[in-house]
């Protein structure tokens, strides 16, 4: 039963402003470049052609804060770069994500020591840990699809 | 090219009363720290030693006289040569004249020294940290700096864990 069938006539969709508005939030999500160590390897050959992610509506990543939405903290933060993190996660607009990317954002990692930041939800309020070291591409995509999930279960009171 | 490299050590002995080894064909001269810029000058003028390729220190704590030694480690392209100096300094007269003027790759190899173990350098043009945040306290390769690793959670102590750790908000 296509869309088509429910078109009628007149050519008309009728559905609930979340699940309009959620949708469009999910199929366009631009990520921002936040690759910071060797997990931005995974990221940049889960972007490349094998494991595409511009199927999912990743078409592009924007380095600018300014025109991306969803930001993929891939990789080791340490003491000098967290306000950096900060400031950058601050200049996006609303509405907005972040997906943790590997074991040393999620936790730290392998190092538990007085430079790297244990788990950058100590910077910037996380919705998607993936675990990993590094995550397989396959493991990012399924974090990006579960984040997909929890946004198309965002309700209108919820929206700022 | 043995016999410049044992040029270079002899006139560094003679001049500065340098002590000399060697280990495995690798020259390693003992320096005091007040000849170190005569003695750098001295190796890439006269004996084309035109890199330093690297420099940094060592900190021999619990043992205060001498608590560092610095490392120069200088590399000759034109007679394929190393050279190691080591000049050991004290844990409370914590400052060299700095060699930036004779090798400016020692810009960043003396602010990484400042930041990783105190030592301060004398005539440094941009002296501040390198590694650590610029308003960091303390010097973390020290051997008496504190490991500074948090306690790991486990799934016995993930709720107390929890409650403690700072949350980021929005």
């Amino acid at each position: 039963m296509g869309v088509e069938q429910k078109l009628g006539n007149m050519g008309v969709v009728t559905l609930k402003l979340e699940q309009a508005v959620n949708w469009a939030r999910t199929n366009a999500m631009w990520p921002m470049l936040f690759g910071l160590a060797c997990c931005a390897i995974e990221m940049m050959s889960a972007q490349a052609s094998t494991y595409d992610m511009s199927r999912f509506g990743m078409e592009l990543m924007r380095a600018s804060p300014r025109q991306s939405d969803l930001m993929i903290v891939a990789g080791r933060v340490s003491r000098k770069m967290a306000p950096v993190l900060r400031r950058l996660y601050d200049q996006m607009p609303d509405p907005k994500w972040v997906i943790s990317m590997g074991d040393c954002a999620s936790c730290g990692g392998v190092f538990n020591n007085y430079a790297i930041v244990p788990g950058v939800d100590e910077v910037v309020p996380v919705d998607v840990y993936v675990a990993g070291c590094p995550p397989r591409p396959e493991a990012l995509i399924h974090g990006i699809l579960t984040l997909q999930e929890k946004v198309r279960g965002e309700k209108v009171k919820d929206w700022a | 090219m043995d016999e410049h490299i044992s040029a270079a050590v002899a006139a560094l002995t003679d001049r500065f009363g340098a002590q000399a080894s060697e280990f495995r064909g690798q020259f390693s001269l003992l320096l005091a720290p007040e000849h170190i810029v005569t003695a750098c000058q001295a190796l890439l003028d006269e004996f084309a030693f035109d890199s330093l390729a690297g420099q940094t220190a060592v900190d021999y704590w619990p043992e205060e006289q001498p608590r560092f030694h610095l490392i120069y480690l200088l590399y000759s392209f034109q007679h394929y040569q190393r050279l190691t100096l080591r000049v050991p300094i004290n844990g409370n007269a914590l400052s060299l004249p700095t060699i930036e003027n004779v090798y400016p790759s020692a810009n960043w190899y003396e602010r990484e020294i400042l930041d990783m173990f105190g030592v301060r350098f004398e005539g440094h043009s941009d002296l501040r940290r390198i590694l650590m945040p610029y308003d960091w306290v303390g010097h973390p390769l020290r051997k008496d700096y504190p490991l500074g690793y948090e306690e790991v959670q486990f799934s016995f102590n993930y709720d107390e864990i929890d409650a403690r750790k700072p949350y980021a908000r929005e």
